[in-house]
């Protein structure tokens, strides 16, 4: 015979019971004893199936709730004879778009002027995220600045910019635009050929000639070189403890080669400058007002709660750290970029993603100002020339998702690789 | 199970569905209500505007009034919605006003794409272009890389796009939700032209403190019938609305105004006059009225012409001339169908 270990310490009974029945009954059966008979009133009273029965009536609301609202919405365009199809992106959008990074025409179909506006959410998006977080991270660790003015001023302008919504943060930064900078015609020509006007920054632009390939080339080889040369000035330093100035010699490696292959291969890239022709200025480079006020609102805005991810994450970081790091004779500069920042990465990066992902979703109030965002070609003006309200809005709701679920799995890889490595 | 879920889920919803969907009959509606609701512009001197009360007055409103008062009798039985070029049709089409009375040009997607059945028109426009005078500019095609301030949403947008394309020309537009931003837009000067229908150019600009620094350009880009609309599939609703544009435009052609409109009841012996005003025949009824309609929507703001000399005429601020919109035989095509 082959007994269970743990046979011994079965309850008599139960022994009895397998001597009985032989050594292969399950133990299982052995415990509950006989069988209990399934009572309809065990589904609430059983603990056992208590919570099952919950989910199901759970999940069966849930299912109403949303086979209503379906069917309701099939009824009503039923009734009003509307029916659900995507064909019209193929049809002439017949508007013109002002920005458009692309090639389009007010005969390019309904889903090229979506493109066109997805592209500039996404610029106004990648621009706006970068300018945010450069302004945050030094607003944060100026809060933090014994400085007492400095300090206080910044409180000042956290308070004020996260308290108040960013829609008037927008209008204001345009209506300031558009009353404080003069019409084209009374413009001044700054210094570089930069102008101001009421209607956007008309900016000197690069025209690429002959020869400016080869330019680019040894631009992007002279990168590879300075990342290069950072690794090279880590490995020494690790082994001899000398520390080289990197960051003037990584900026001589890339700005020394291009200025003298710009001028051996005879200036190849010109510049264009604006010139006032008519009624606007033309050539040159046009960044529109309806963007500026944007970019500079949304990015001080969102820079105002990322100050603030900043310094938690800075005091997150116990006192003893500095200390240490300063009796090891480690200047604040270093103690800061060697010691502390890298901890509070780990806890400012994931708050961090969620201020991305609002920026990009704050940027769909751009139609406020007239910017043509994927909300005001998609979402406007298509919507409202051909009048498909629920697949516009649905493809919408589709883009916004698919962008932000991107900002947040790539920021995840990054937060990943700063977070601390357990061994 | 989870199939049967499903199921017993869409079988519910389809029985809930019933009570949500808006009836059929907007006249049961609007009578049970007490009210009617009308769509109007956010504001467009003359032709939608709120008085010093905060009354909803103008050319467009106008039309409501005499709509509610062919229902109740009441020219004051009227809700007024402000609505954007943007959101003009999702109200109409919501259920959340029973007429729209606001510039809203009759195109073919309207009518038949996003169904909205069209009275006749009351108002016979064409886009225009307005410039300072100081640039110079005679003619739109001068306008050749011009920034142009535009309502987004409306049909002008298309117009625009297509002129410009035709003439070969280039420009900036500059979106704009409604009339009272593009105006502050266009006094900064960030635009230098303003381009909506013509009729709301010389209104906008009778408000700008010097008018005479703006001209309107000679072009008309485009045919802009305005028309009052209703939901499609509503016929009884829609010839309410018809017929009391075509009451009023009637009355002004038979001399019948709010002021002898009672004198001309009793004493006529005009038959058009006698079956206007309900003193023979039974057209209220046929309607869903009383028979009293015609003579009360005359009296809430006078005949169409009345209502055009009252706020948008030429002894107004806004000055415009009846031009097109003159009756058909006074020289212009405003040619309403007879009560017969």
């Amino acid at each position: 015979m082959n007994w269970p270990v743990a046979a011994i310490e079965y309850p008599l009974d139960v022994f009895q019971r397998i001597l009985q029945n032989g050594p292969h009954m399950t133990i299982a059966n052995d415990f509950s004893g006989e069988v209990e008979p399934f009572r309809l009133s065990m589904l609430i009273n059983d603990k056992r199936y208590r919570s099952y029965t919950l989910q199901i009536i759970t999940i069966a609301l849930f299912m109403l709730a949303v086979g209503w609202l379906v069917s309701n919405v099939v009824a009503n365009f039923a009734e009003r004879g509307k029916t659900f199809s995507f064909a019209f992106l193929w049809e002439p959008a017949s508007y013109d778009i002002n920005q458009r990074l692309i090639e389009y025409t007010s005969r390019s179909p309904h889903w090229l002027a979506a493109v066109v506006g997805i592209l500039n959410t996404l610029v106004l998006a990648f621009l706006g995220c970068i300018a945010a977080t450069i302004f945050g991270v030094a607003i944060g660790v100026m809060r933090l600045s014994k400085n007492w003015l400095v300090s206080r001023l910044m409180t000042v302008y956290i308070e004020g910019f996260r308290n108040v919504p960013v829609l008037l943060w927008i209008l204001l930064a345009s209506t300031a635009f558009s009353a404080m900078l003069p019409a084209p015609r009374q413009a001044p020509v700054l210094a570089g050929g930069f102008v101001p006007t009421n209607r956007g920054f008309y900016v000197p632009a690069p025209v690429w000639e002959n020869g400016s390939g080869i330019l680019v080339v040894v631009f992007l080889a002279s990168l590879v070189g300075a990342w290069l040369f950072g690794r090279w000035a880590k490995t020494k330093q690790a082994a001899t403890g000398e520390i080289l100035p990197v960051f003037w010699i990584r900026l001589a490696i890339i700005v020394l080669p291009v200025i003298l292959f710009y001028f051996l291969l005879g200036r190849p890239i010109g510049l264009s400058l604006p010139e006032l022709k008519g009624f606007n200025f033309q050539g040159g480079g046009f960044v529109r007002n309806s963007f500026m006020a944007l970019w500079i609102a949304l990015s001080l805005y969102t820079a105002a709660f990322i100050a603030e991810n900043v310094r938690s994450g800075i005091q997150a970081i116990s006192k003893g750290q500095t200390e240490a790091s300063y009796s090891l004779g480690l200047p604040p500069n270093r103690t800061m970029n060697l010691v502390i920042l890298p901890q509070a990465l780990r806890i400012i990066i994931p708050p961090l993603i969620s201020q991305y992902l609002n920026l990009t979703k704050n940027s769909s109030l751009a139609i406020a100002v007239g910017y043509m965002d994927v909300t005001g070609t998609l979402g406007g003006i298509t919507l409202n020339q051909t009048g498909r309200e629920m697949e516009t809005l649905l493809l919408l709701m589709l883009f916004y998702l698919v962008v932000s679920l991107l900002i947040s799995g790539v920021m995840n890889v990054y937060n990943s690789s700063v977070a601390i490595k357990e061994r | 199970m989870k199939t049967k879920l499903l199921a017993l889920a869409l079988g519910t919803a389809a029985l809930a569905t019933v009570n949500t969907s808006a009836s059929a009959a907007t006249l049961d509606d609007v009578k049970a209500k007490g009210f009617m609701q009308c769509g109007v512009s956010t504001g467009v001197p003359g032709f939608a505007f709120t008085d010093d009360a905060g009354d909803w007055q103008g050319f467009d409103p106008a039309l409501c009034r005499a709509v509610a008062a062919a229902i109740f009798g009441d020219p004051k039985a009227v809700k007024f919605t402000p609505t954007t070029g943007k959101t003009r049709f999702t109200a109409l089409a919501s259920g959340e006003v029973d007429m729209l009375a606001r510039n809203t040009t009759e195109t073919f997607s309207r009518d038949v794409d996003l169904k909205f059945t069209f009275a006749p028109v009351n108002y016979y426009d064409g886009q225009g272009f307005m410039v300072r005078k100081s640039l110079g500019v005679t003619s739109a095609l001068n306008l050749d890389g011009a920034t142009i301030c535009i309502q987004t949403g409306t049909t002008t947008e298309l117009n625009l796009a297509d002129y410009f394309r035709a003439n070969n020309m280039k420009y900036e537009p500059v979106p704009i939700e409604t009339n009272a931003e593009a105006q502050e837009k266009y006094l900064a000067n960030a635009c230098d032209v303003y381009t909506t229908d013509a009729s709301g150019l010389a209104a906008t600009r009778a408000a700008f403190e010097k008018p005479d620094d703006h001209v309107l350009l000679p072009e008309i880009i485009s045919k802009e019938p305005l028309a009052p609309l209703s939901r499609h599939g509503d016929d009884q609703w829609a010839d309410i609305i018809k017929w009391t544009l075509n009451a009023l435009i009637n009355a002004e052609e038979l001399g019948v105004t709010a002021a002898n409109a009672d004198d001309m009841k009793a004493n006529s012996k005009l038959p058009a006059v006698r079956r206007l005003l309900g003193a023979e025949g039974d057209f209220g009824t046929k309607l869903g009225l009383g028979n009293d309609w015609s003579i009360n929507a005359i009296k809430a703001g006078g005949n169409y012409g009345e209502i055009f000399e009252k706020y948008i005429g030429p002894k107004t601020a806004i000055g415009l001339e009846r031009g097109l919109n003159r009756l058909w035989n006074k020289g212009g095509i405003l040619y309403a169908a007879p009560l017969r």
